[in-house]
């Protein structure tokens, strides 16, 4: 009978089927090291995520199924409709719309906890909360709340429904850092008196959080966000693990854990790839004002060239490299540069791809990307593993990227992005550069590749340059 | 549990999830941020428990909405993980059929 087959909350079969759902997350992640296997470790890591599920529904004493089926039909409802309908340029948002969701739900479950605990002390069941559940709840509820409203403003700013230049606003630092006192305070009042709780300074700390993650987020513009988005999720991944220790959930435990770890490995890539402080890009609102190099506007000579002399000096160079920057996305231009690729290779000229770590709106953007074009993942070069290349490769595309290729972050010391490390095009031997305009990029700054002797400017949208240069290959 | 042992599967979970992550190549990154949001979805196992037991309106409210959020994690997070892997193992040379359709 399914109906027996009940499971006691804390007992040791739920605990066994829970340690079973958390290693296959471990072996899941472990699977998705290389391009073969990560399909493979993904659908491992969703069977252990069944597994969770479907043990919390057979604990004994589950009820309100109604209530739970439509939670679980709208959830799902939503998810795979935005799964199937995302494009990958998307991906962002969707990514920081997750992690909203995510951290949105922890809140509200520390905020049931909460009203829990509070009912069974009216009702004299327990003298006060245990601090061992309190003090994780209400690191919860902060947290998660904070995730939440910090990552709809990241979604927000993705999407362009407001602006994704950096917002300051006179005063900032001071008005978090209030918040941030006064949240810390609540919750130590909180907890010590946690024989009486009051839900009301409880709602008022989720309310300061939201606050709070609004705040932080705001002023932080859109090259940064792959730094943001990281730390977001390392967020969301924390606050699970603490709702695991208020709940006792050994599972929770475990997946916000590796979440939590995930996010923090990957902010600290994101902060080291632009050469800032995480510190920094969180509370500095880069990019706003250009400082100083905006004074230097003298003309200087660059040199430009047609789709068709493009076209020859890669139809008959030993090698090529491209280097792919956001622009590249901005423009849908993904397609047509594989078509470029796909004119040299039948040609016979090796293509590879330099992907700089923040090409992107997030920590390996650019790969999925030109996945979706078809490129193949050896083509897909880290910046480690290409710039020792760079002296012998004949001619570097840049496309769409801009301060990621400026030799300045290496020659000048007091450039803004002054030991940034960069894609080193200067060191090819020829570098030809797509792009719109003369334009200082995203951090506001010249690039002086653009105005090397052996750099040639092609300029016009990415998408169709890249198109003109493919049929040109072609027609040679 | 006592808080011990919850701190002591933190503390291993921690260094276990520092040394599998830093595994994975940059090229597979935003698969593993997407996987990982999905992961995170576990926390609707906290909403199933709030509303599994819950017997006032308002936490009726706060957990179904938990449950939905939690299922949009889990559910959307594996299928556009699944998707966007599906991409990088196309096999090298495949027929560009659908491959236009996407721009807009």
């Amino acid at each position: 009978m399914i109906a027996e087959a009940v499971l006691k909350p804390g007992g040791d079969a739920a605990t066994a089927l829970y340690i079973v759902s958390f290693s296959m997350f471990i072996f899941g992640v472990r699977r998705g090291t290389h391009p073969t296997t990560a399909k493979q470790g993904n659908m491992i890591a969703a069977g252990g995520m069944a597994i969770a599920v479907v043990t919390t529904l057979l604990l004994d004493g589950i009820g309100n199924w109604g209530l739970i089926a439509i939670g679980l039909a709208v959830g799902a409802a939503v998810g795979v409709i935005a799964s199937v309908r995302v494009q990958m340029t998307q991906m962002p948002q969707m990514v920081a719309l997750y992690n909203g969701v995510g951290g949105g739900a922890v809140a509200l479950i520390a905020w049931s906890e909460i009203r829990h605990g509070i009912g069974e002390i009216d009702a004299g069941t327990i003298a006060s909360i245990p601090l061992d559940t309190l003090i994780p709840v209400l690191f919860a509820a902060v947290v998660g709340s904070v995730s939440f409203w910090g990552s709809n403003i990241a979604f927000a700013k993705l999407q362009d429904l407001i602006p994704t230049r950096p917002l300051a606003v006179p005063g900032q630092q001071v008005v978090n850092a209030l918040l941030l006192v006064g949240i810390v305070a609540a919750c130590v009042d909180i907890a010590l008196n946690h024989g009486d709780p009051s839900q009301g300074l409880f709602i008022a700390i989720l309310i300061a959080a939201a606050l709070l993650g609004n705040l932080v987020v705001l002023p932080i513009g859109g090259a940064d966000m792959p730094v943001v988005i990281s730390l977001l999720n390392a967020f969301t991944g924390l606050s699970a693990a603490a709702a695991g220790f208020a709940l006792e959930n050994v599972a929770l435990i475990v997946a916000g854990t590796l979440v939590g770890s995930s996010g923090t490995i990957l902010t600290m890539e994101m902060a080291t790839a632009m050469n800032r402080s995480v510190a920094n890009i969180l509370f500095a609102g880069f990019g706003g004002a250009p400082a100083g190099g905006k004074g230097v506007t003298e003309e200087r000579p660059v040199t430009s060239i047609g789709a068709q002399d493009a076209a020859i000096k890669l139809a008959y160079a030993d090698s090529v490299v491209i280097v792919p920057g956001y622009g590249l996305a901005v423009a849908q231009a993904q397609h047509a540069i594989k078509e470029v690729a796909d004119a040299l290779e039948k040609r016979g000229v090796p293509v590879n791809y330099a992907i700089h770590p923040v090409a992107g709106r997030m920590p390996g953007h650019m790969n999925v990307l030109l996945a979706e074009a078809d490129v193949p993942y050896e083509q897909l070069k880290e910046m480690e593993e290409i710039n020792p290349e760079m002296p012998r490769t004949d001619v570097a595309v840049v496309i769409g990227a801009n301060d990621v290729t400026n030799p300045a972050a290496k020659d000048d010391p007091d450039s803004p992005i002054a030991g940034m490390p960069i894609i080193e095009v200067d060191q090819a031997q020829q570098a030809i550069v797509i792009k719109r305009s003369l334009s200082p990029g995203f951090a506001g700054i010249d690039n002086d590749l653009f105005y090397a002797p052996n750099t040639s400017m092609l300029f016009g949208d990415a998408k169709q340059a890249a198109s003109d240069i493919a049929s040109e290959i072609q027609g040679l | 549990m006592t808080l011990f042992t919850e701190l002591t599967i933190f503390v291993l979970a921690a260094f276990v999830g520092f040394e599998v992550i830093s595994k994975v190549p940059t090229t597979l990154h935003t698969p593993l941020m997407s996987q990982t949001n999905a992961i995170h979805g576990i926390v609707m196992l906290g909403g199933l428990i709030v509303v599994g037991y819950a017997n006032d309106p308002l936490e009726y409210v706060i957990g179904t909405i938990a449950i939905a959020f939690g299922t949009i994690n889990i559910i959307g997070g594996f299928m556009v993980t699944d998707r966007m892997l599906g991409m990088f193992s196309k096999k090298p040379k495949p027929k560009a059929e659908d491959g236009e359709g996407d721009s807009s």
